[in-house]
């Protein structure tokens, strides 16, 4: 009979948290950030697979790591956001629900499967100044481990989300229109090199002023116009 | 949980079905024991659409009735499903307007899911789909009988379909009306109707179809000039859905009311 290995749960944790770390800083970087009439979000993309998107009304989704995986993420979130709000109303559709639960499926598959999800994620939800309560935009990050946290005003995810904050911190002010927001948040991604040109990124935007969906992907067009 | 969820495709509505089956519509009723009491819910009357020269239009009147009673007096008969199409619904309202409802989710979901809309003709028959899975309960009288409308942005042209109870899609040139006062509202439009249509004939003869449709179907609603309650009526083009304001209705109205005033008092 041979004795199967024994290895410390502290040490298969941490294996498998620099496995999904190094699968995650393989792929770009993400940021979201909330400018004067909503937020935006943006990914170096130069693909036609979409990293960032629409999940109900208000929220929107953007996964960085291993594309199969965040993109069965987003899905499963836009599955459990209809059924919410065909069992409920539209406005009870809420991210900090959604965070939750995917802050829940992540950890699950961290702790009980042998391979760690290589994806984290954003949450967004754009606030709307005609609910009462519900006025505020808020932004969740859900990390390969299922460990959540909220954010103000900005919010990274994937392999350089350190150099990311630290710019955006220095850079970032409430309250700026669109095109500021944009251009901090490319140089951000850029993270000190050459800017990113305006094809290789993918923007979208949750905007408080539209009607319904708030949702909206910018095309190349809007894109070159606000990045000169 | 949702996430543990088996299915794994684009539809909203087997995902009810495999996932959530007691959130779905109930649509088999053969074990409803009393089928006279479906007979007491609430039915929506008269709904038309037809082409005009920059796409589509789509209007219905707002009366929902029980028997022979008044259930509402604003009721919403025709709805955008998404940004370029519109479902106006005639037959038992409750049925009806789930329907309606589900068709919106169900593009919409789709639309997330695979990051792109259905062409039309795949939302026509999307809706096809519904209409047959209401069959069951069409035969116990809750029949659903919608038209579906939109514009085609491939063909750059506004398109209309008619359903029967079965299920069955028909794509109509021209225009269609549903109801218990579609007879009469297709008789007036047919006597009006052209392919090059302005907006505001089409606004127009819209509006005198619903009038004509009310005055010899007593189940089909006016205008009800003293609460304000209006027709609702739609127009569906390249640009989007627009929903026509109840000023600019409340104004055809009433020109059409005063011409109609002349033609009595002509020659007293």
């Amino acid at each position: 009979m041979s004795i199967p290995f024994y290895v410390s749960p502290e040490q298969l944790m941490q294996d498998k948290a620099d496995f999904a770390r190094k699968g995650i800083a393989r792929g770009k970087s993400i940021v979201a950030l909330e400018y004067d009439k909503g937020i935006v979000l943006l990914a170096e993309n130069p693909s036609s697979l979409s990293k960032i998107g629409e999940i109900y009304d208000r929220l929107a989704f953007a996964g960085v790591g291993k594309f199969s995986e965040f993109d069965q993420l987003r899905k499963i979130g836009v599955r459990f956001c209809d059924v919410r709000g065909y069992a409920y109303s539209r406005e009870d559709v809420r991210a900090r629900a959604l965070a939750n639960a995917y802050s829940q499926a992540i950890g699950d598959v961290f702790t009980q499967q042998m391979k760690p999800l290589e994806a984290e994620v954003i949450v967004a939800e754009v606030g709307d100044p005609r609910l009462l309560g519900q006025e505020k935009n808020t932004l969740y990050r859900v990390q390969f481990d299922g460990s959540i946290s909220d954010h103000r005003g900005f919010c990274g995810i994937g392999g350089t989300v350190e150099q990311i904050e630290i710019y955006l911190k220095e850079h970032y002010r409430a309250g700026q229109p669109l095109g500021d927001a944009v251009r901090i948040g490319v140089a951000a991604l850029s993270n000190g090199g050459t800017r990113i040109a305006a094809e290789r990124l993918e923007m979208c935007t949750l905007d408080r002023e539209r009607a319904g969906r708030k949702f909206r992907r910018a095309s190349a067009d809007e894109v070159t116009a606000i990045l000169g | 949980m949702l996430i543990r969820g088996k299915y794994q495709g684009a539809s909203f509505f087997e995902l009810l079905e495999v996932d959530f089956p007691q959130l779905r519509p109930a649509t088999n009723l053969r074990d409803v024991g009393d089928a006279s009491l479906l007979q007491g819910v609430p039915h929506g009357t008269t709904v038309l659409a037809m082409r005009y020269a920059d796409g589509v239009l789509m209007a219905g009147d707002r009366l929902a009735t029980e028997g022979h009673r008044v259930a509402s007096r604003d009721m919403q008969k025709v709805y955008p499903t998404d940004a370029h199409s519109l479902v106006a619904i005639a037959g038992a309202a409750g049925p009806a307007i789930e329907m309606a409802r589900m068709l919106r989710i169900e593009l919409e979901h789709y639309e997330k899911i695979e990051g792109e809309a259905l062409e039309l003709e795949g939302k026509a028959n999307k809706l096809s789909q519904m209409v047959r899975a209401n069959l069951p309960a069409a035969m116990q009288g809750l029949v659903v009988v919608p038209i579906f409308a939109g514009y085609d942005l491939r063909r750059r042209l506004g398109r209309l379909w008619k359903y029967d109870v079965t299920g069955g899609r028909y794509e109509e040139a021209e225009f269609e009306s549903s109801g218990s006062g579609s007879l009469y509202a297709r008789e007036s439009i047919k006597k009006a109707w052209r392919s090059d249509l302005t907006r505001d004939d089409a606004l127009r003869i819209a509006l005198q179809a619903l009038a004509d449709a009310a005055d010899e179907d007593r189940a089909t609603g006016g205008v009800d000039l003293a609460r304000g309650i209006f027709p609702i009526v739609c127009f569906c083009t390249v640009v989007g859905v627009e929903e026509v304001t109840a000023e600019e209705i409340e104004r055809t109205y009433r020109a059409h009311v005063a011409i109609a005033r002349q033609r009595v008092s002509a020659g007293a």
